[in-house]
């Protein structure tokens, strides 16, 4: 089965197929008549090249950890959760209510009271759905997609009739001081690293990093993580073994709404400080190529959220500082999803095959294996 | 005499070069991106307009995520834009966080009102505006229903319904206005086939003119009542051109003048809050060769007293926003 080293794997096939995916845009810079090698510099330099870009780029990577995450534990029980961004905005609806209406005195204890409702609020969002495929089997993926629309729907229906801040923006009030969440800049002045003080990144980047971990942990290290792989891999093999499939469609997709849920901690009330109609901004639908690039698996999920956050901020700064139109940046992205989800396996078969010509020994044998 | 000259001359062409390193003006564009047939691109004409007449140039940004307006604002602040225009109520939250670190920048906010000494804020009446083609829809109407179809359902967009509805009832007190939204979420500016579906709805419930203030989707709602035969109004830019001799009018809403205005003013553009109503053109219907036929003088005659009693004060629109009711129709 293993036909590659691990190395090769995890690192050289993702690799690989971000230098295709790269090339491709170059081409297409080109024929827009501007120099991509200076396109690519000016993202490296937006986005990685000084404290105020890393302030964006880990910004945006922690959205992309939450909902890469939030995909990747649905996608062991072989569950695909295409409803990250209805249950990020559901989150975030929590968030606003919780920061809005309860007199937190510090912002630790809010954040710790954020977590929960925006990890139950996203939970709810996609308990639902895990119901209907549980005892109706409606497909996850429909009504998944359908309940982004009415979670829409619903935050709209709140925020331009129930809880809209006075003025024309359909938008919560600022949430009080106690619960802004200190930023790099408030939590790294002090040990002489100087963030931006305009940059978005906060403390929520630590958490993700910690939900990395636990749901490492919960996938690998746990019982109920090996009955929701188990379960992924063989539904009636889980059965026979005595695994109720109710249980883990719904426990898995508890976790996964509430991981996607918990997003809104980073862009709600870390950056934003208030909640808007466009809260969740796609990031919902970004997980999914996130996971796929990560092959699930936690360390993938981060080094593709940090990609992708680099995309998004080194795209930025392509479309502030040249002729590149913004859609471009957009191409960029749809080429390294295309080439590192769906054209997998067009970099891995050719890779396999070279690996197998390193290490078969010079038989006739090879022939055989070589035609399969 | 002619040394004078001489040294007046050496102080104009002076005046002039200083003006030449005078900072280049800069247009931030909401997310929805600058073609979006309707108000993006209304402010973009506004500053292509400007650039056409002065020969100057300008810098201009699109967004793509909630998080880059702060980042936008402020790099144009530190590379020395001025006057910086942002349009889109949405800016207003950040604008008014980011505007006294630059002291020095001039900001102007379309749709939204930041109250800071270096900001001009430049909102429109939308609701007058509407309450003059709400009155000739009226007019137009044979079966006493009119539609209205709006983007996404937020306070502004009813803004423009309740001055319609206003208007219409104004005509005829009988009349039945028809209010639908395409949809909840920012893909309702850009959905014609929702625009058009929303139009056979309204003409099965028979409305004979809809109003599309919608963005993109309205272009739809345009199609669809060009295709049965109804009567439209367009929105935000002159759009009688789209099928002519079926729309019936156009409000206009002058966004492109508000950019020209502040980028022809320069650092020297007035801050505060700036309305654009009637009075001063900001907002108004469109007549031009495309409708001429569908307007009767009798209508016209109608519409511009209404319009002079709006300025003089004599008629009183109610704003939704205001207070969030709209006392002629209901959501």
């Amino acid at each position: 089965m293993d036909v590659m080293p691990k190395w090769a794997e995890v690192l050289l096939v993702p690799l690989i197929s971000l230098v295709l995916a790269f090339l491709i845009s170059a081409l297409v810079i080109l024929g827009i008549g501007e120099n991509p090698l200076n396109a690519l510099r000016l993202m490296i330099n937006g986005a990685l090249g000084s404290a105020y870009g890393w302030g964006y780029t880990l910004y945006y990577a922690t959205n992309f950890m939450f909902t890469g995450l939030a995909v990747a534990v649905a996608f062991h029980a072989r569950l695909f959760n295409i409803g990250g961004e209805g249950q990020a905005l559901l989150g975030g609806l929590g968030v606003a209510l919780v920061c809005l209406y309860i007199p937190w005195p510090h912002w630790t204890i809010a954040l710790l009271g954020a977590m929960g409702a925006a990890a139950m609020f996203g939970a709810i969002w996609a308990a639902i759905p895990a119901w209907l495929q549980a005892k109706r089997g409606s497909h996850i993926v429909i009504t998944t997609i359908m309940f982004n629309f009415i979670a829409a729907a619903l935050l709209n229906y709140f925020l331009v009739e129930l809880i809209k801040a006075p003025g024309g923006d359909p938008a919560t009030a600022r949430f009080p001081e106690a619960t802004n969440l200190p930023t790099f800049y408030d939590m790294f002045t002090p040990l002489g690293l100087s963030f931006s003080r305009s940059t978005p990144a906060n403390v929520t980047f630590f958490i993700a990093i910690l939900a990395c971990i636990a749901v490492w942990a919960l996938i690998w290290r746990t019982k109920l993580g090996y009955e929701i792989r188990a379960f992924g891999h063989s539904e009636p093999a889980a059965k026979y073994a005595g695994i109720s499939p109710t249980k883990i469609i719904m426990v898995t997709m508890i976790i996964s709404g509430a991981l996607a849920g918990m997003m809104a901690i980073n862009n709600v009330m870390g950056e934003a400080e208030r909640l808007n109609l466009n809260a969740a901004e796609g990031a919902g639908f970004i997980g999914i190529a996130v996971a796929l690039m990560g092959r699930s698996h936690p360390i993938g999920v981060f080094m593709a959220a940090l990609l992708f956050g680099f995309l998004y901020q080194g795209g930025a700064e392509l479309a502030f500082s040249t002729s590149i139109p913004s859609q471009l940046i957009i191409v960029i992205q749809a080429l390294v999803i295309l080439f590192t989800g769906a054209l997998d396996n067009m970099v891995r078969m050719p890779l396999e095959r070279i690996f197998l010509t390193l290490r078969r020994p010079p038989k006739p044998k090879t022939k055989l294996e070589a035609a399969e | 005499m002619t040394l004078k000259h001489t040294f007046m001359g050496a102080a104009a062409a002076l005046a002039l070069t200083a003006t030449g390193v005078l900072a280049d003006p800069a247009v931030v564009f909401d997310l929805g991106g600058k073609f979006d047939k309707s108000f993006n691109e209304a402010a973009f004409n506004g500053a292509e307009r400007w650039k056409e007449e002065t020969g100057g140039s300008y810098r201009e940004v699109e967004m793509q995520s909630e998080a880059q307006r702060e980042q936008a604002l402020r790099r144009l602040a530190e590379s020395g834009s001025n006057p910086i225009v942002m349009t889109g109520f949405a800016f207003g939250n950040v604008l008014s966080e980011v505007a006294p670190d630059y002291p020095e920048t001039t900001f102007a906010i379309i749709d939204a009102v930041v109250e800071e000494p270096n900001v001009r804020s430049v909102v429109f009446k939308e609701h007058e505006g509407s309450f003059l083609v709400g009155m000739m829809a009226a007019m137009a109407s044979e079966s006493g229903t009119v539609g209205f179809i709006g983007g996404m359902d937020i306070p502004l967009i009813r803004k423009f319904a309740c001055g319609y509805a206003q208007g219409v009832l104004a005509v005829n007190p009988d009349a039945t206005v028809i209010a639908n939204m395409a949809g909840t979420t920012p893909a309702a500016w850009a959905d014609p086939v929702k625009g058009s579906e929303l139009t056979q709805a309204q003409i099965s419930q028979g409305a004979d003119v809809v109003y599309a203030a919608a963005g993109a989707t309205g272009v739809g709602v345009l199609q669809t009542a060009a295709d049965q035969d109804i009567l439209s109004i367009g929105v935000d830019s002159n759009q009688n051109y789209l099928h002519p001799g079926e729309v019936l009018t156009s409000m206009l809403k002058r966004v492109d003048n508000a950019v020209y205005d502040v980028f022809a003013a320069g650092d020297a553009v007035e801050t505060g809050v700036n309305v654009m109503g009637l009075e001063n053109e900001g907002v108004g219907y469109a007549l031009d060769e495309f409708n001429a036929d569908l307007v009767t003088a009798e209508m016209q005659a109608a519409v511009d007293a209404a319009s002079a009693a709006i300025i003089a004060g004599e008629t009183e629109v109610h704003d939704y926003m205001s207070d969030e009711s709209c006392p002629a129709l209901s959501f």
